[in-house]
C-alpha cells in the first residue's frame, strides 16, 4: 500500500502549489523575477480583466482541490483492502442531475463579469487621441495621424544597454501618451502577422495586413512605463520587438510632441511605403 | 458485457492457412487489424522520440536567459514548428487512434478484423512518407518556421519562400488522407460489424470513443485539407485566397484552420477518454458509472467541439458579438466534460479499487486533465484572453489537456493493454518509476508555465526577458526528469520481451470485462473462428 500513500502524497502536494497563484507580483508595469499572478493592472480595462481573473482563480483552484479530495477520500475509502466488496451501483439520478446542473450555475455566475468586461474593453466612442500602430518585420510603427507625425520603433541591442535598462524590452522610440488619457488604436500590419500585447494595459491585437483592427487603452494618470512585446510568430526576429508605451505628464508629453515633430519630420509613413510597394508590385 | 461462445484460448490452435509468412508479406502487405495496430504504435514511439526530443532541445535553449544552442529565432521557430506537427499529427493520433484503436475496437466489437483491411493497410503506409515529408520541410530551404498553426501570410511566399513550407503542406495532406481512410474504416466496421447482440447502447466505451473520434476526423480534417489546398495554390499558383493584395484574407485561413484544429484537439483526448473509462471500471472491480450519460457527453463534446473554433482567434479583431457567442459556446464544453470526469469518480466510488500502474496513469490523467480543463474555463472568456492569448498560459493549458491528457491517455492504454498485446508483462518496478518520473517531471515543467504566462511570456520566443528566466529554469529541469522517465520506458520495453514473463488471457481478473480478456495473450491471428454472441 505504500505505492498508493505516496502516490496520493504527490497529488496533495502538487495541489498545494495550486494555491500560490493567487500571490500577486509587485507593482510595475513589466515581468518580475518569479512572478505568480497578473502584471499590476494599469487602466480600467485592465483592472475589470484582473478583478475577473481573480474571481476565475478562486473558482477554478476550488473546483480543482474539490475533485482532487473528491479522488483522495475515493481512493482511500475504497482501495482493495477497505473495501474488498465492490458495489454495482451504475446510476443514480439525483447525482447526476446535480452534477450538470451546479457545472451549469458556475458557468452563469462567470458569464455574468465576462460578458461586462467584453462589452466595456469594446466601446471605444470616448477616447481622446487616435494611435495607428503599424507592425513590421521586426519593428513597430507608431503614428499620431492628428499631429501627422510617425515613428519607427526598434528594439536596443544587447550591447547598446545602458546600466539598468532591461535587455529585450528597451525600445529606442517608445510609444509615447499622455497620462490620463483614453486612446483609440488602430493596428494593422506591413507584412506578416504580428501582434501588439502590452499586458498590464490589457491590450491584445493582430497586426494583419491589408486589415486595421481597433482597441483601446485607458492610460492611468502618473508618469510610467508599460512593456510588451509581439505576440504572433513573425519570422527570425520574432522575439526582438517589444513595445515601450511610455505615459508622461500631459505638460512634458506636449513638450515631447513638439520635438518628435521636428526630429521625424521627414520620415516617410507607412502608408506611402506600402502605396510604393504596391506599385511596384503592380508594375512586375 | 459477457461474450458467449468466444475461442478459448487453448483450444483456439494457429492452424497455418492464411497467416501470411515472411516480413514483407506479413508487415508491408498487412491487412491485419493487431498488426496494422502494432505498426502503429512503434511508429508512434519512434516519432515520439524525435517530437519530444525536440521539446527536451528547446528547453534546453530556454534553460537560461540567451541564445545557447540555437542560431537565431528561425531555428526556433523551426523546432516549434516541427515538434507540434509531429506530437499532433505522428503520435498522439497514430498512437490513439491508428495503435490502440486498429488493435481493440475489432475485438471489442466482435468483429473478425476492420471493414477495409487494404485501406488500413494504406491507412498506416500513408503515414512515414508524410512524416519524412515533414522532416524535410525542417530541414530543407532553411525549414518552416511558422508554428504548427501555418498562418498566412508567415506561411504565404511573403513569410515562407522556400519549398519547406511546400513540403509540410504536402506531408498535412498525406497525413490527413491517412486520417480520413481511417476514419472511413472505423465508421463502417462500428456500424456494421458488431457482433450479433452488440447493440450501440452495448458497446464498450473505447468503440464509442473510436466512432466519435471517427466523425470529427471525417467532417473536420477535410476542411484542413482545403485550406491549406488554397494555401499550397497562393504560393504556387498565383491564387490570392490569403493574400490581402489580391482581394484574399489572411483571416479566412485562421477560420478554416481553427475548424479543422479545435475538433483536433477533441480527436487526440476522446480515445484518451474511452481508455481511461476502461481502466477505471476494470481496477475498481465495478461497471462504469452512468454509461449512457458517459457516451453522450463524448457525443455532446464532439458536436459543440465544432462550434467554438473562433475562441483561437479572440484577437484577431472579430466582432464583440461573435466574440461573446463563442464565449458561450466554449464554456458549454465544460458541462459535458465535467459529467465525464464525476462520472469517473463515481465508478471508483464504492469499487474495489487496486493501485496497478494503469489505474496510477488514469487516476493521474483524471485529475490533471481537471487542471487543463479549468484553465480552459478561464481563456474561454474573450475579455481575459486579451491578456492570455498567446502566451505561456496558453501553453500551459494545452500541454495539461495534451500532454497530461492525452499522452496520459497512450501510457494508461500502453500497460493496460501491453501483455494483452504483446503477451508478456512488464516490470512493475520500473513502471513505477517511469509513472513517478513523467508525473513529477511534466507537472514541473507544466505547472510553471501558467506563471509566465500570467506575468506576460509570449510563446514561439528563442529568448526571453531576464525576468522570466527563474520559472523557465525550472521547467527545463521538469523537463528533463521526464525524459529520463522516457529513458526508464524504453528499457522497460526491452526488458519485457527479453525477460518474456508471460501474460495470462486475462491479467487484471474479474474487472476486465470486455471481449480483448476472453481472448488468448496476445490473440490468435485471426482473433474469433466464429461470430461471439453477445448476452
Amino acid at each position: 500500500m505504500t505505492t498508493r500513500g505516496s502516490f496520493l502524497a504527490g497529488l496533495g502536494l502538487f495541489a498545494g502549489t495550486t494555491v500560490l497563484m493567487i500571490a500577486g507580483g509587485a507593482w510595475a508595469a513589466e515581468p518580475q523575477p518569479w512572478q505568480f499572478g497578473l502584471q499590476p493592472p494599469a487602466g480600467s480595462i485592465a483592472e475589470k480583466a484582473t478583478s475577473l481573473h481573480n474571481l476565475l482563480l478562486v473558482i477554478i483552484t476550488a473546483i480543482s482541490l474539490f475533485v482532487l479530495a473528491l479522488l483522495v477520500y475515493t481512493c482511500v475509502r475504497f482501495r482493495q483492502s477497505a473495501n474488498s466488496k465492490p458495489s454495482k451501483t451504475t446510476h443514480n439520478a439525483v447525482i447526476e442531475v446535480l452534477w450538470t446542473v451546479v457545472p451549469v450555475l458556475i458557468l452563469v455566475v462567470i458569464a455574468v463579469p465576462s460578458f461586462r468586461l467584453l462589452y466595456y474593453m469594446d466601446r471605444t466612442q470616448d477616447t481622446e487621441m487616435v494611435i495607428k500602430i503599424t507592425g513590421n518585420q521586426w519593428y513597430w510603427n507608431y503614428e499620431y495621424p492628428d499631429e501627422e507625425l510617425s515613428f519607427d520603433s526598434y528594439m536596443i541591442d544587447e550591447a547598446e544597454l545602458k546600466k539598468g535598462e532591461k535587455r529585450l524590452l528597451e525600445v529606442d522610440y517608445p510609444m509615447v501618451v499622455p497620462a490620463g488619457t483614453r486612446i483609440k488604436l488602430l493596428v494593422t500590419g506591413n507584412d506578416v502577422m504580428h501582434s501588439f500585447f502590452v499586458p498590464s494595459l490589457a491590450v491584445q491585437t493582430y497586426s494583419i495586413i491589408g486589415r486595421v483592427n481597433e482597441a483601446w487603452i485607458d492610460v492611468p494618470e502618473g508618469a510610467n512605463t508599460y512593456y510588451g512585446q509581439c505576440n504572433q510568430i513573425c519570422g527570425v526576429n520574432h522575439a526582438y520587438m517589444p513595445i515601450v508605451v511610455k505615459a508622461l505628464e500631459k505638460k512634458e508629453y506636449e513638450a515631447w510632441l513638439a520635438g518628435a515633430k521636428e526630429e521625424f519630420a521627414s520620415v516617410e509613413t507607412p502608408a506611402d511605403t506600402l502605396l510604393k510597394k504596391t506599385l511596384v508590385a503592380s508594375a512586375n | 458485457m459477457s461474450a458467449q461462445n468466444t475461442n478459448n484460448a487453448a483450444t483456439h490452435a494457429e492452424d497455418g492457412h492464411a497467416i501470411p509468412t515472411g516480413f514483407v508479406r506479413r508487415w508491408l502487405y498487412s491487412t491485419n487489424h493487431k498488426d496494422i495496430g502494432t505498426m502503429y504504435i512503434i511508429f508512434s514511439i519512434l516519432a515520439a522520440l524525435i517530437g519530444g526530443g525536440f521539446s527536451i532541445f528547446m528547453r534546453m535553449e530556454l534553460m537560461e536567459p540567451g541564445v545557447q544552442y540555437m542560431a537565431d529565432g528561425h531555428v526556433w521557430n523551426v523546432f516549434t514548428t516541427a515538434h507540434g506537427l509531429i506530437m499532433v499529427f505522428f503520435v498522439v493520433m497514430p498512437g490513439l487512434i491508428g495503435g490502440f484503436g486498429n488493435w481493440f475496437v475489432p475485438i471489442m466489437i466482435g468483429a473478425p478484423d476492420m471493414a477495409f483491411p487494404r485501406m488500413n493497410n494504406i491507412s498506416f503506409w500513408l503515414l512515414p512518407p508524410a512524416f519524412l515529408l515533414l522532416l524535410m520541410s525542417a530541414v530543407m530551404d532553411g525549414g518552416a518556421g511558422v508554428g504548427w498553426t501555418i498562418y498566412p501570410p508567415m506561411s504565404s511566399t511573403a513569410g515562407t519562400p522556400g519549398m519547406s513550407m511546400d513540403l509540410a503542406i504536402l506531408s498535412l495532406h498525406l497525413a490527413g488522407v491517412s486520417s480520413i481512410l481511417g476514419a472511413a474504416n472505423f465508421i463502417t466496421t462500428i456500424f456494421n460489424m458488431r457482433a450479433p447482440g452488440m447493440t450501440l447502447h452495448k458497446m464498450p466505451l473505447f468503440a464509442w470513443s473510436m466512432l466519435v473520434t471517427a466523425f470529427l476526423l471525417l467532417l473536420a480534417v477535410p476542411v484542413l485539407a482545403g485550406a491549406i489546398t488554397m494555401l499550397l495554390t497562393d504560393r504556387n499558383f498565383g491564387t490570392t485566397f490569403f493574400i490581402p493584395e489580391g482581394g484574399g484574407d489572411p483571416i479566412l485561413f485562421l477560420h478554416l484552420f481553427w475548424f479543422f484544429g479545435h475538433p483536433e484537439v477533441y480527436i487526440m483526448i476522446l480515445p484518451a477518454f474511452g481508455i481511461v473509462s476502461h481502466i477505471i471500471s476494470t481496477f475498481s472491480r465495478k461497471p462504469v458509472f452512468g454509461y449512457l450519460g458517459m457516451a453522450y457527453a463524448m457525443v455532446a463534446i464532439g458536436f459543440v467541439g465544432f462550434i467554438v473554433w473562433a475562441h483561437h482567434m479572440y484577437t484577431v479583431g472579430l466582432n464583440v458579438d461573435t466574440r461573446a457567442y463563442f464565449t458561450a459556446a466554449t464554456m458549454v464544453i465544460a458541462v459535458p466534460t465535467g459529467v465525464k470526469i464525476f462520472s469517473w469518480i463515481a465508478t471508483m466510488w464504492g469499487g474495489s479499487i487496486s493501485f496497478r500502474i494503469p489505474m496510477m496513469w488514469a487516476i493521474g490523467f483524471i485529475f490533471l486533465f481537471t487542471v487543463g480543463g479549468v484553465t480552459g474555463v478561464v481563456l474561454a472568456n474573450a475579455g481575459l484572453d486579451v491578456i492570455l492569448h498567446n502566451t505561456y498560459y496558453v501553453i500551459a493549458h494545452f500541454h495539461y489537456v495534451l500532454s497530461l491528457g492525452a499522452v496520459y491517455g497512450l501510457f494508461a492504454g500502453f500497460y493496460y493493454w501491453f501483455g494483452k498485446m504483446t503477451g508478456y508483462t512488464y516490470h512493475e518496478g520500473l513502471a513505477k518509476i517511469h509513472f513517478w518520473m513523467t508525473f513529477i517531471g511534466v507537472n514541473l515543467t507544466f505547472f510553471p508555465m501558467h506563471f509566465l504566462g500570467l506575468a506576460g511570456m509570449p510563446r514561439r520566443y528563442i529568448d526571453y526577458p531576464d525576468a522570466f528566466a527563474g520559472w523557465n529554469y525550472v521547467a527545463s529541469i521538469g523537463s528533463y526528469i521526464s525524459a529520463i522517465g522516457v529513458l526508464v520506458f524504453l528499457a522497460l520495453i526491452l526488458e519485457a520481451f527479453i525477460s518474456k514473463r508471460k501474460a495470462g488471457a486475462n491479467q487484471w481478473g474479474e474487472g476486465a470485462t470486455t471481449m480483448e480478456w476472453q481472448v488468448a495473450s496476445p490473440p490468435p491471428f485471426h482473433t474469433f473462428d466464429a461470430l461471439p454472441k453477445i448476452k
